[in-house]
């Protein structure tokens, strides 16, 4: 049925009959998922008769989308396991990778707190609740409030992977629901610690230098920042060249791209 | 004057005169079969209202029954860790329940004596005029938005009491307790309200003809008498703090402690609503978390329906109370 109407498509396409209502699917991470919805609203003002979908469930299942060829781009914020693609490639799919931006989850705290860097493995003591006072870390003798962004964030599954190494989280940690509420929770505690993404980090919260380097675009972009990860947008092969599939996957080499990008509290790969 | 009434008395057809007095037998079967075709259409109209009832709790109970019949209940009830994504998963409710009926109590405390001083105030004291001002007012509160209470509650309230108290973290069961007393008291006054002024001014009357003040009218006659009225109105306003999401899960820090000295209201704690709220979106369709949270799902219905009940059996004798005086 799904290969009648996507061959119909082609036909019709191939034909050049004037309506042309080309469709894009994409599915996976919540984390790209934000990326993805910025370049879909920009798309569909751009080519009005263009049929865009976003689904976010998760990376697990937009490679499981791609690999049954129910989606044209599978949204990912890692990269793909050995079996996917071992799957994908069984089922005549050859999974390629984008890398559309940069997620860097910068570590804030209150201004006045003197304490300017902290190592991963302190970040982590302090969530797992070893660490409860900011004296253990060379700063005043303050109750440390650790606040974390609720679990079924994006940030939550970066920060977690690459900062918590497996280890669960205090029971005293607080938990908001996002990056403004975040921000708003740290830049008014003074003995709290957050996590945000770049583009919530502003003169009323301090970025900290984690094991010894400051998260900037350059940092993350490069990745020498430590808790970074690069964002994929998977697609089956290399797109031709001019498809809408194409033009999507690189929109973010664009200088709109970069923005969206940027807009939505990542790190864009380009500098315009 | 007269004559005209008289005529159209007297001129006017019965509105049935036309009628055939015998049915024949076809319509009386129409007839029957009409009445009772109406009926069941009613019927079904408002059973839906219950059927919707009957199918959430269906769906719930039947979501949570995979993790209900793996999952040993006694640790569920009983344990105090909630990991419900770690490696090796905990769905340890306690912490989260005691957290729900924390800040439900913790409401209570602070919403029962304001809702039932203003109940008695707007029902005696005042005049009628101020009444019918300021009781509508009063319940416009609880037209206000829960997601914009959770707002005041992070930035407004938070920074104040870190400030004024020294608290180390502003949303904590405090602060979530003060915004749920606030959206429970239009519940609760009104309620108490109704059933305090339902006593009629017999009662009073009474009570004055004694020699009683205003003050023991009030204290000894007037609150007994509408005890009933306002217990259910309590009761009710618990309902409406512990089935209460949005506010809790900003104002509250969701931490999953249960404070300790128990009194220390400066401690962020979490509810189950909460732990709904923001770990549904993530739970993998089909895990044991999701039927975890479908099975904290059950446990608020049951405490809820409970509550209900209570109400209800109030509610039931207030007017029962009132019937016999």
């Amino acid at each position: 049925m799904k290969k009648a109407i996507v061959g119909t498509v082609l036909l019709l396409l191939a034909s050049g009959a004037a309506a042309q209502a080309e469709t894009l699917q994409l599915e996976g991470s919540t984390t790209v998922g934000p990326i993805a919805d910025a370049f879909a609203e920009y798309f569909k003002s751009v080519y009005p008769s263009l049929d865009i979908t976003v689904k976010k469930t998760g990376s697990g299942d937009g490679s499981a989308a791609l690999v049954d060829g129910r989606c044209d781009i599978a949204n990912m914020s890692r990269f793909m396991k050995d079996k996917e693609f071992k799957d994908a490639v069984g089922n005549g799919i050859y999974p390629v990778a984008h890398v559309v931006a940069m997620d860097g989850v910068c570590v804030v705290v209150h201004p006045s707190n003197p304490v300017k860097a902290l190592t991963k493995d302190q970040i982590r003591d302090i969530y797992a609740g070893t660490i409860k006072n900011w004296n253990q870390v060379g700063g005043p003798s303050m109750p440390i409030v650790p606040i974390s962004r609720d679990t079924s964030s994006g940030t939550y599954e970066t920060f977690e992977k690459l900062v918590m190494s497996k280890q669960a989280m205090a029971a005293g940690v607080e938990y908001v629901n996002s990056n403004p509420q975040a921000h708003a929770r740290v830049k008014t505690t003074r003995g709290a610690v957050g996590y945000v993404g770049l583009g919530f980090v502003d003169a009323s919260v301090r970025a900290l230098k984690v094991d010894g380097i400051l998260p900037s675009r350059q940092t993350i972009a490069s990745g020498t920042y430590p808790v970074t990860r690069p964002l994929f947008m998977f697609t089956n092969g290399y797109p031709k060249l001019g498809s809408m599939v194409h033009k999507f996957c690189t929109f973010y080499l664009t200088e709109k791209g970069q923005e969206l990008v940027e807009a939505k509290g990542f790190v864009p790969l380009t500098n315009y | 004057m007269h004559k005209d009434t008289d005529l159209t008395l007297t001129l006017e057809p019965a509105a049935d005169s036309h009628r055939p007095l015998a049915l024949t037998p076809g319509q009386d079967l129409t007839g029957f079969i009409a009445a009772h075709l109406g009926r069941a259409a009613l019927l079904f109209i408002t059973c839906s209202s219950v059927l919707a009832v009957l199918l959430i709790l269906v769906f719930v109970i039947y979501r949570s029954v995979a993790f209900l019949t793996s999952y040993n209940l006694a640790d569920f009830l009983a344990d105090k860790a909630w990991h419900p994504t770690a490696g090796d998963p905990n769905f340890g409710a306690l912490t989260i329940i005691v957290g729900s009926l924390y800040v439900s109590c913790a409401a209570l405390v602070f919403a029962v004596p304001v809702g039932i001083l203003a109940a008695v105030f707007l029902s005696d004291i005042v005049s009628w005029r101020v009444r019918n001002i300021v009781k509508p007012v009063v319940e416009i509160l609880a037209a206000i938005p829960s997601v914009a209470y959770g707002f005041f509650a992070v930035l407004v309230l938070a920074p104040w009491m870190q400030q004024k108290f020294g608290f180390t973290t502003g949303t904590n069961a405090l602060n979530a307790s003060l915004i749920l007393a606030v959206m429970a008291l239009p519940t609760i006054i009104s309620v108490a309200e109704d059933s305090i002024s339902a006593l009629g001014r017999e009662l009073r009357e009474a009570s004055y003809s004694l020699g009683a003040t205003r003050m023991e009218t009030i204290l000894r006659v007037v609150l007994p008498a509408a005890h009933s009225g306002i217990i259910a109105a309590v009761v009710l306003g618990m309902m409406r703090a512990i089935g209460e999401t949005m506010v809790v899960w900003m104002a509250s820090g969701n931490a999953t402690q249960i404070p300790h000295p128990w009194w220390d209201l400066s401690q962020s704690i979490r509810t189950m609503t909460a732990t709904i709220a923001g770990e549904m979106g993530e739970a993998p369709e089909g895990s044991a978390h999701r039927s975890a949270l479908f099975a904290v799902g059950v446990l608020l219905l049951i405490l809820t329906f409970g509550l209900n009940i209570v109400s209800e059996y109030f509610l039931t004798r207030a007017k029962k109370a009132l019937g016999k005086s």
